[in-house]
């Protein structure tokens, strides 16, 4: 039997759990494996929360990818700038070109905030660990004024996280005792402040015993930085002093630059196979997927053990057909307590108390990350 | 059934979960010029009732909700 190519593009969450489970399934003989970053560098994103408040160090949510990927997975610190269907082959910036018979993108989403007029000059946000230090740095300083939260568009990753950071903030504030000096204003693009239906009356209710004042249908349209005011497109304008707003994202440039993306860049993708549509041999998986559910981590580490099964069960002729149900488990943390949600296609999230112990289950999974999840390990 | 009106843009969102039709509402909104009209396909029942208040709140005209098999085809038109 020839060894077949796997070539997988992107090395976050869910690249590298890919990756490290086919090697686990596979021998040297059966394939071998190649991840292509452009950074080489790991970042586990639900610790860049803890960041901006200032509760972790950013060394510890960053690491080497090559020290978290499997022996025998080869990396490639490099730039995919293009991928061609027809030959099978994916081109990186120094000009090497990479052939393969199994092609996974896994190329996350990227963040544009130029297409916001004024976001980048006025807003913060911390959705990188250099945004979420000067946002900290920041936040330090605030303790009298308006603090407005949003997003600049959507689909964006962790749908919670806006929501999360102002339930967060109103607990810090309080324990700072200037609370009462301090206005959180939480702008939303839906109907209601959690994208979630099942679990918006829980959030509502902790917003409006904490204070936190809403506006809803909020779709942000432009930033003035001189009037220190944001503009919806439904024709309402409220001032701040201090903003934060998630930029809005899009699909990898390279799926858009081989004419894989749809309008947003994201990759049509089958919601069961995973495959890439109208491909046998091209998955995707992750947050560069056009699938109509949360872009998180927990959604890509779920992917990507389907897709292992698949892929390594057919090299080995074995029959499987693995499908992706839609599942995602997230832990929304409000600062003392959390919320623990559990949902897939056909079943919304039940509704359930924010509690301590789920707060302290987050933490530690936080810790655990690394030496679990990303390692393809118990899984 | 009254006549259908003619659209200028058709969304199919039919399979995604709310908010997805109307974030896709949003978006086409956004691209399209003022008075040009727009269809969107939904089989999620929460659009029947998000995309008409969001568009009187955004100041655009519903012109009408028309029921398929297993879906609904709401209508709008861009004001301003
Ligand atoms: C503040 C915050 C909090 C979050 N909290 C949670 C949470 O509590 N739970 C949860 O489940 N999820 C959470 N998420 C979401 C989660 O971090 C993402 O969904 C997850 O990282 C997606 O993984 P991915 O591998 O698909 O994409 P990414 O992590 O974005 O990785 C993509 C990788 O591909 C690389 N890449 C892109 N293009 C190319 C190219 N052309 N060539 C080479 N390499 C390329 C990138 O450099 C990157 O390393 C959070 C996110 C944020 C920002």
């Amino acid at each position: 039997m020839m060894s077949k190519k796997i070539v997988i593009v992107g090395g976050g969450p869910a690249g590298t759990i890919v990756a490290n489970l086919l090697a686990k399934k596979l021998k040297k003989e059966e394939a071998s494996i190649t991840v292509i970053d452009k950074t080489g560098r790991h970042v586990y994103e639900p610790g860049l929360l803890y960041v901006t408040l200032g509760d972790q160090d950013p060394k510890g949510i960053v690491k080497d990818e090559k020290d978290i990927l499997n022996k025998k997975v080869k990396l490639i610190v490099d730039e995919a700038t293009k991928i061609d269907t027809k030959k099978k082959m994916v081109e990186i910036r120094s000009g090497d070109r990479l052939d393969y018979d199994y092609l996974i993108i896994a190329t996350g989403a990227r963040l544009c905030p130029e297409e916001v007029p004024g976001l980048k000059e006025a807003a913060y946000h911390f959705y990188t660990v250099d945004e979420a230090l000067k946002l900290k740095d920041a936040l330090e300083k605030f303790d009298k004024g308006k603090i407005v939260i949003g997003v600049g568009g959507v689909p964006y990753k962790c749908p919670p996280a806006p929501a999360e950071i102002a339930c967060f903030l109103d607990y810090k504030l309080r324990k700072r005792k200037t609370r009462d000096k301090v206005e959180i204003h939480y702008l939303s693009p839906l109907p209601r402040v959690f994208p979630i239906e099942s679990i918006d009356p829980i959030v509502n209710e902790i917003f409006d015993k904490e204070g936190i004042k809403y506006t809803t249908f909020f779709n942000v349209e432009s930033v003035d930085p001189e009037r220190k005011e944001v503009r919806s497109l439904e024709g309402e304008t409220i001032g701040y002093d201090l903003l934060i707003l998630i930029p809005p994202h899009r699909g990898s440039k390279v799926v858009e630059d081989s004419g894989l993306g749809d309008r947003g860049g994201w990759v049509p993708t089958d919601r069961y196979t995973l495959k890439v549509k109208g491909y046998d041999e091209i998955y995707a998986i992750g947050d560069a997927t056009d699938l109509p559910i949360s872009k998180s981590g927990a959604a890509a580490h779920y992917e990507a053990k389907v897709v292992a099964n698949n892929i390594a069960s057919e090299i080995k002729g074995i029959e499987s057909q693995d499908k992706y149900n839609g599942k995602v488990v997230c832990l929304c943390d409000a600062g003392n307590k959390a919320i623990y949600l559990n949902f897939d296609y056909d079943h919304p999230p039940k509704p359930t108390r924010p509690r301590w112990v789920y707060r302290l289950l987050k933490l530690t999974f936080n810790k655990l990350y690394w030496y679990t999840i990303a390692k393809a390990r118990f899984l | 059934m009254s006549e259908e009106p003619k659209v200028d843009r058709l969304i199919d969102a039919r399979n995604t979960f709310c908010p997805g039709p109307l974030m896709e509402l949003i978006r086409a909104i956004r691209e399209a010029k003022v008075g040009e009209v727009i269809g969107v396909l939904s089989s999620d029942t929460g659009s029947k009732r998000d995309i008409p208040l969001w568009t009187s709140k955004a100041g655009h005209k519903l012109i009408g909700i028309y029921e398929k098999a297993g879906y609904a085809e709401i209508v709008v038109q861009k004001m301003k």
